[in-house]
C-alpha cells in the first residue's frame, strides 16, 4: 500500500530538506573554519535549549489556532528573576527554581484566562503580557548582573557531558572531546514528553480537535475553553523552563535578554509546519525549525564579517518564504473542494 | 440613572473620561507636591516659543497621533492590528538619513541629496512596508499579526543594516525643522494636525471611509456587495505604513540622527493603546477618527504623568499593558453579557417588588 504524502508532510520534508542543505553548504563553505567538527552541531543546540523548550510550548498554543508573543520577556524576566534572586537576595536556586516555574504558571494562567473566558483576541493579550514583562524586568533590577557568587547554580551550567566519539586535536594540539551542557539534556527531555503528550494524551489530541474546528470541538463534547487555557498554561510554563536554560548559558540577566526570542519561537514553530490556523503540528518539526534558526545564526557568526542583523532578516525572509508556502497550498487545497 | 448611561454609551466617552481622569491626577500630584496645582496647563512664551507641559504632551504625542490614523483604519478594516508601526518609523528615519549623510557616513554637516528627496525616499519606503504588509494579508490571508510580525523584527534589522550599524547624524539645520519649530508652534503639532485634517476630509468627503468599515463588520458581504475587499485592506495597510514613514521622519528629525535601536521602540503598543482607548472595537467595524486622536494624546499624558512621577522608561511599559488590558477587557462581549444578564435580573427583581 502506497501511503500519500499530503501537504502538511511536504512541509516537513521541506523543512528537513532545507535544513541538512544548509549545514552541508555550510560545511563546504566554512570547512577550513570548523565547521564540519560534531561540536559546531552540540553548540547549536547548546546556545538554543532555550529557545527549544519555549518553540514546543509555542507549537502548543498554535495548534490552537492562537499565538503567545510573551515568551521573549518572560524569559528575560525569569533570567533576572533567577540572577538578582542570587546575586543580591542569597537565594538558593533549589528555592528559585520552582518559584521560576510558579511564576510562569500564574503568568500563563492570566493570559489564558483573559484570551479564553473573555473572548479577547490572544495576540493583543499576550502582547499586553510582552510588555508587561519588559517592565517587570527593569523594576525587578534596571542593570545588567551576571550570576557570579552562586556555586551550585555554576556548577549545574558548567556540567559537561562528553561524548565517546568524534574527538578531534586542535591546532595547538590539544584533544578537543565534544560535550554538551546539561540544559541540552531538559529541553530534549521536554521535547520528548510534549512530543508524546500531543501523540498519546487526551489534552493533546483536544488541542488539535479545537485548533481543526472549534465548533466541532465543541459538538464533540470537549471544553474548549478549559483546553485553550491549558495551552497558554503550558506555553509559559514551558517558556519558564527555557529561562531557567537560557540563564544557566548565558549566567545572566539584563533588560534586553533575549529581544525578539518570540519571532524566533514562532518562525521554528511555522519553519516546522505548524499551521498559523491550527490544528495540524508537530514538535518534531519545531525542533528541526530551531535547528534551522541555529545554524543561520551560526553561518553568520562564522563568516565574521556580517552584522548581526543578518541572521535575523534571514529568519525573518524564511518566516515569510513558509507563510507564503502555507497559504498557497490552503489555496490549493480550497481550489480542489 | 438614565442621564449617566447615555453619556456612557457615548462614542467619545471613554477616551475624554481618561484624559480628564489623568489630568486629575496631575493636579493632585502637583498639590501634594507643593508646586502650583495648575503647572500642567500653563503655557507660557519663552525664546519665542510656546512652553509648557500641555504643548509638550501635544508635540511629543504627535507621532502616536500619527500612527494612531493608520491603526484605526487597519484594525476597522482587518480586525487586526499592525505591529510593525514601530520598527517601520525605525526604518524609514534610517532610510532618509542614510540618503541624506551618505551611506557609510556616521555624522554629515552637509545634506548629500536635496532634503525633500530624503524625506519622500523615508516615507516611500513607509508605504512600500506597509504594501508589504498589505499583500500578505489582503491576497494571501494570513492573520494580521503574524504577517506584520515578519518586518516588526526584520525592520529594525534592515534599517541598522542601512546605517551600517551606527548612529547617523545629520547636523543640518533644514532637516531639524520637522522636529524643531515652525514659527512660535513645534512643527510636530502642525505635521500631526494636516495629517488629521487631510485623512478625516478623505474619509468624509469621499465613501472611502464607509467602505473601510463595511469590510471590517463583513469581509465577505461586502465584496458580494460589489467591494474589491482585498484592495481596501490593502489600502489600509499602505496609510498605515505612510503614517509610520512620516513618524519617522518626525522622531529622526527631532534628534537630528537615525538611531535604528531607539526609534519608535514599543511605539506600537501606544498605537494600539490609543485606538482601544479611543472607544473603538479591536474586532474590526466601525471606527471613529477622532476618539483615537484623543486617545494617543491621552496616552502621551499619561507617559508624561508617569515620567513625572518618576518612573523609568524601561518601566513605563508595565502600567500600560495594565490600562491595554483593563480597556479591553471591558469591551469584551462575555464580560458585557454578564453584566446585562445582572442588570436583567435585578430590574425583574424590583418590577416583582412593586407589584
Amino acid at each position: 500500500m502506497k501511503k500519500k504524502i499530503n501537504s502538511n508532510t511536504l512541509l516537513l520534508l521541506i523543512t528537513i530538506a532545507l535544513f541538512c542543505a544548509m549545514y552541508i553548504i555550510g560545511c563546504i563553505i566554512y570547512a577550513d573554519k570548523g565547521f564540519t567538527h560534531l561540536q559546531t552541531f552540540l553548540n547549536i543546540l547548546i546556545n538554543n535549549s532555550g529557545l527549544l523548550c519555549v518553540a514546543c510550548g509555542m507549537t502548543c498554543v498554535m495548534l490552537t489556532a492562537g499565538i503567545d508573543i510573551s515568551v521573549g520577556s518572560l524569559i528575560a524576566m525569569d533570567c533576572m528573576f533567577l540572577a538578582v534572586g542570587m546575586e543580591n537576595w542569597h537565594m538558593s536556586p533549589v528555592v528559585l527554581i520552582p518559584l521560576v516555574l510558579i511564576i510562569g504558571i500564574v503568568f500563563g494562567a492570566v493570559q489564558g484566562f483573559f484570551i479564553s473566558y473573555l473572548e479577547i483576541q490572544p495576540f493583543i493579550v499576550t502582547m499586553a503580557g510582552m510588555f508587561f514583562a519588559r517592565g517587570m524586568t527593569a523594576m525587578i533590577y534596571s542593570k545588567q548582573i551576571s550570576v557570579s557568587s552562586n556555586e551550585l547554580f555554576k556548577k549545574l551550567a558548567n556540567i559537561k557531558i562528553e561524548f565517546p566519539f568524534g574527538s578531534y586535536v586542535n591546532r595547538k594540539g590539544v584533544e578537543q572531546i565534544p560535550y554538551i551542557r546539561i540544559h541540552v539534556i531538559i529541553a530534549l527531555v521536554v521535547l520528548v514528553v510534549v512530543f508524546l503528550m500531543l501523540r498519546y494524551t487526551k489534552f493533546g489530541r483536544s488541542l488539535y480537535a479545537v485548533g481543526g474546528n472549534e465548533q466541532s470541538a465543541i459538538m464533540m463534547g470537549l471544553d474548549v475553553k478549559k483546553t485553550k487555557l491549558k495551552a497558554y498554561i503550558l506555553s509559559s510554563f514551558l517558556c519558564s523552563i527555557g529561562g531557567i536554560c537560557y540563564c544557566m548559558n548565558t549566567m545572566s540577566g539584563s533588560v534586553q535578554q533575549a529581544l525578539g526570542l518570540e519571532m524566533d519561537a514562532i518562525a521554528s514553530s511555522v519553519i516546522g509546519g505548524t499551521l498559523l490556523t491550527g490544528g495540524v503540528g508537530n514538535v518534531i518539526g519545531s525542533f528541526f525549525g530551531v535547528l534551522i534558526n541555529g545554524t543561520i545564526s551560526t553561518l553568520v557568526k562564522t563568516n565574521g564579517k556580517l552584522l548581526s542583523s543578518w541572521s535575523s532578516i534571514a529568519v525573518a525572509a524564511l518566516l515569510c518564504f513558509f507563510i507564503v508556502l502555507q497559504s498557497v497550498f490552503a489555496k490549493i487545497k480550497d481550489s480542489k473542494k | 440613572m438614565s442621564n449617566i448611561k447615555k453619556l456612557t454609551s457615548k462614542r467619545l466617552f471613554l477616551p475624554v473620561f481618561c484624559m480628564l481622569l489623568v489630568m486629575m491626577v496631575n493636579i493632585l500630584f502637583d498639590l501634594f507636591s507643593g508646586n502650583f496645582p495648575f503647572s500642567f496647563f500653563t503655557i507660557s512664551v519663552r525664546n519665542g516659543v510656546l512652553f509648557g507641559r500641555l504643548i509638550d504632551v501635544l508635540n511629543r504625542g504627535s507621532e502616536i497621533a500619527i500612527l494612531a490614523i493608520g491603526m484605526t483604519l487597519v484594525v476597522s478594516s482587518s480586525a487586526g492590528t499592525d505591529i510593525s508601526v514601530g520598527s517601520v518609523m525605525s526604518l524609514s528615519a534610517a532610510f532618509c538619513c542614510m540618503l541624506l549623510a551618505g551611506y557609510g557616513v556616521s555624522s554629515a554637516n552637509e545634506l548629500a541629496v536635496p532634503l525633500i528627496v530624503g524625506v519622500l525616499a523615508g516615507i516611500l519606503m513607509g508605504c512600500f512596508c506597509g504594501a508589504i504588509n498589505g499583500a500578505l494579508v489582503a491576497y494571501l490571508n494570513v492573520q494580521p499579526m503574524v504577517a506584520t510580525l515578519i518586518l516588526y523584527s526584520a525592520a529594525r534589522a534592515v534599517g541598522l543594516l542601512l546605517c551600517n550599524n551606527l548612529i547617523v547624524y545629520v547636523r543640518d539645520d533644514s532637516f531639524k525643522f520637522f522636529g524643531g519649530f515652525c514659527g512660535f508652534i513645534p512643527t510636530p503639532i502642525v505635521i500631526a494636525a494636516i495629517c488629521i485634517v487631510v485623512v478625516s476630509l478623505v474619509l468624509k468627503k469621499t465613501a472611502l471611509g464607509l467602505y473601510v468599515q463595511s469590510v471590517g463588520i463583513n469581509k465577505k458581504a461586502s465584496r458580494i456587495a460589489g467591494l474589491n475587499s482585498a484592495r481596501i485592506i490593502f489600502l489600509c495597510y499602505v496609510v498605515s505604513g505612510l503614517c509610520a514613514g512620516i513618524a519617522g521622519i518626525v522622531a529622526a528629525s527631532r534628534i537630528s540622527s537615525a538611531d535604528s535601536n531607539n526609534i519608535g521602540l514599543s511605539y506600537e503598543l501606544d498605537a494600539i493603546l490609543s485606538v482601544a482607548l479611543g472607544g473603538n472595537s479591536l474586532g474590526g467595524g466601525k471606527f471613529s477618527l477622532a476618539g483615537s486622536v484623543i486617545g494617543a494624546y491621552t496616552i502621551q499624558a499619561i507617559t508624561t504623568t508617569l515620567f513625572a512621577i518618576g518612573v523609568s522608561t524601561d518601566q513605563a511599559p508595565v502600567y500600560k499593558a495594565i490600562i491595554v488590558i483593563i480597556i479591553v477587557a471591558i469591551q469584551a462581549t462575555p464580560l458585557k453579557d454578564y453584566f446585562r444578564q445582572r442588570s436583567a435580573k435585578k430590574a425583574t427583581l424590583k418590577g416583582g417588588a412593586v407589584r
